[in-house]
């Protein structure tokens, strides 16, 4: 069976769920070979876990100088593994460096890529949503094999444990690779939520939610529902939120089982982030208000009133 | 300091937007066409930039005739002049042929520094900039919320999941930014008066010495099978809050197992 290329995207030394949903889904195309670039020592922490998820190869690239670059070592190795090997394709995670990574793996190989893919077919057809989540485009690499990123959360990953066997990759980085240089990683606290792009529940808060410190109050309610917190741009922008938490066309695409729209007006650039959730929940005074119209369940009223009741009503139903 | 600004015309995103029937290129026609949000960031920086350290700065756009609003309206906010890589052929154009059309127009114009936006708001890809370093053999320091340039020395700042990163280079540079970077100007009357001035030059493939056959639907890399619209999400219930409102909500969250 032909092997297909899953990079894996670690953080803090752990394999994220974005990665796992990528391999599931090369399952389907064929056998998963994931591909681990980063500092020694990276992947014997890693390699039990992509077993776990059917990779049934690991290569392994590591070097003390790849941590000072970005994009450019993955895409030095990922060249290096398709022109030696054939595989028939390249997947890779939809975040910003995924897609950065991709987009040069494409110029150096001549190759089509396509990004934000939420499902492939075995014969290659990738399918994106688009247009804020209006429009279903079905479409095809048709120079080269396909090289596509998973959009995160759009599968829902599933083990296919195997023992993978673990091969070594050398690739010595070219003056071209060297050119931007990493002069410091900072790492700020987030507490104990779940990532935002991998949340099972996110609760966002929006204009309606009205200042910073109100912004406690989405916080509890995500709390208790073991969510992560996100936020309109309505709410970024006036500094309730920090920005990297924003959901929609400019911020994350978000497609959680629950989304829980606390005082946001649902625009069509919010829809664009969190349309496709499986089932959303809106709290907003202003019946009008067009995320109403893709509520599962709506609540017309105060989220200062609302909000303090559901979350009691949680206690007491976790009591 | 000689910077280029990469400006795409793209359908509005507060608006529906559609996929043409005949050929599933994006519907510019039935489209009220902007300038894409982020590259007006872009702009924004590089006019920071030329008011600090002096230089010019050009539009680059590949777009079909109507892109020449855009160019207008970007020129209003105060750049020097606008490139427009117009030619019928690039019609249906893939994402690495744009690379290779935009990397040609930019060897012509030797900038010391790319500014582009980090995505547009219709492809979404945020693999240009990239493709662009790539091709020219040029820095990449993209998705900036912060840019600080030291003589040739570029140093940004990048949001990443777990904080953030700093990261360094020389010019040449390809420079991508989003909207956290700055608060982009509102052209002025005189900038509009003066932006009609300005030139704007117009270059078809022939003049980068591209062939027709590298671009457009005959050279694309990726091809669309089919495209359809996804039928709207229905509303489900919606309650008054009667003071029970928190209660109803959770009942419908206990009811499908989330609590
Ligand atoms: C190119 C572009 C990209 C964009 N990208 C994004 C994006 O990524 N993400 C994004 O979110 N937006 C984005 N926007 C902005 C978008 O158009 C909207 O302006 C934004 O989503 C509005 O945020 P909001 O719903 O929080 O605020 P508003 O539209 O002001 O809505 C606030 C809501 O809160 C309700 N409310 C107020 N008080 C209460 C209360 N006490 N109890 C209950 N409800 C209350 C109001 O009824 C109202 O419906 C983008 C815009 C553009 C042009
Ligand atoms: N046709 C184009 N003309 C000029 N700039 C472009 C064009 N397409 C993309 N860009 C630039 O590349 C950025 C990223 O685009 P994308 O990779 O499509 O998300 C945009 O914000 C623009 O700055």
């Amino acid at each position: 069976m032909a092997e297909v290329l899953v990079l894996v995207k670690p953080s803090q030394g752990k394999v994220t769920k974005s990665t796992l949903e990528a391999l599931t889904i090369a399952r389907g195309l064929g056998e998963p070979a994931a591909v681990v670039v980063g500092e020694p020592g990276l992947a014997s922490s890693i390699t039990d876990k992509l077993g776990e998820y059917g990779a049934a190869k690991v290569y392994v690239a590591e070097s003390d100088e790849f941590g000072d670059y970005l994009v450019t070592p993955q895409v030095a190795v990922l060249e290096k593994l398709v022109r030696d090997g054939e595989p028939a394709a390249v997947l890779i995670p939809s975040t910003q460096e995924g897609k950065e990574v991709a987009g040069r793996l494409a110029v150096r190989l001549g190759n089509g890529v396509l990004t934000d893919v939420v499902s492939l077919d075995t014969d290659g057809i990738a399918t994106q949503v688009v247009f804020a989540g209006s429009t279903i485009v079905k479409s095809k690499v048709s120079r080269g094999i396909p090289l596509v990123t998973i959009r995160p959360s759009s599968v829902t990953p599933t083990p296919a444990p195997t023992t993978p066997s673990v091969e070594p990759v050398a690739v010595a980085l070219g003056e071209a690779d060297r050119l931007a240089r990493v002069k410091e990683r900072v790492t700020e606290a987030k507490g104990a939520r779940p990532e935002l792009t991998e949340a099972s529940i996110v609760v966002s808060g929006g204009r309606g939610v009205g200042s910073a410190d109100n912004f406690k109050l989405v916080e509890e309610l995500a709390d208790l529902l073991g969510a992560a917190v996100g936020a309109s741009r309505a709410a970024t922008d006036s500094g309730f939120y920090p920005h990297q938490f924003q959901v929609g066309q400019t911020g994350k695409t978000v497609s959680p089982q629950l989304y829980v729209a606390l005082g946001i007006s649902g625009a069509i650039q919010h829809r664009a982030g969190m349309q496709t959730s499986k089932t959303i929940v809106a709290v907003n005074k202003d019946n009008e208000a067009p995320i109403f119209e893709l509520a599962d369940f709506g609540v017309v009223g105060d989220l200062f009133k609302v909000v303090p009741q559901a979350a009691e009503e949680i206690r007491k139903h976790k009591a | 300091m000689k910077i280029v600004v990469l400006v795409k015309q793209v359908p509005d995103s507060g608006a529906e937007r559609n996929l043409r029937s005949d050929d599933s290129t994006v519907d510019r026609d039935s489209a009220n066409n902007v300038i894409n949000e982020m590259d007006e960031y872009a702009i924004e920086e590089a006019l920071k930039l030329r008011e600090a350290h002096g230089g010019e700065v050009t539009i680059l756009t590949m777009g079909p005739e109507r892109a020449a609003e855009s160019i207008r309206k970007a020129l209003s906010m105060g750049p020097d002049k606008a490139v427009h890589v117009l030619d019928d052929a690039l019609h249906g154009s893939c994402a690495l042929a744009t690379s290779k059309v935009l990397a040609a127009a930019l060897k012509t114009l030797e900038p010391d520094l790319v500014i582009a936006g980090a995505e547009s708001t219709d492809a979404r890809g945020q693999v240009l900039p990239h493709m662009l370093a790539e091709r020219l053999g040029a820095a990449a320091l993209t998705g900036a919320r912060k840019l600080t340039v030291d003589g040739a020395t570029l140093t940004i700042e990048r949001q990443t999941e777990e904080g953030y990163e700093v990261v360094t280079a020389s010019t040449p540079a390809v420079v991508s930014v989003w909207d956290t970077i700055n608060e982009p100007r509102y052209p002025s009357f005189k900038g509009i008066m003066e932006a009609k001035k300005k030139p704007v030059q117009t270059l078809s493939l022939g003049d980068l010495g591209i062939d027709a056959g590298e671009v457009g639907f005959g050279g694309a890399s990726t091809a669309v099978v089919e495209h359809a619209r996804r039928p709207p999400r229905q509303g489900g219930t919606r309650v008054n809050d009667d003071g029970e409102g928190g209660v109803k909500l959770v009942e419908f969250l206990v009811s499908e197992k989330f609590v």
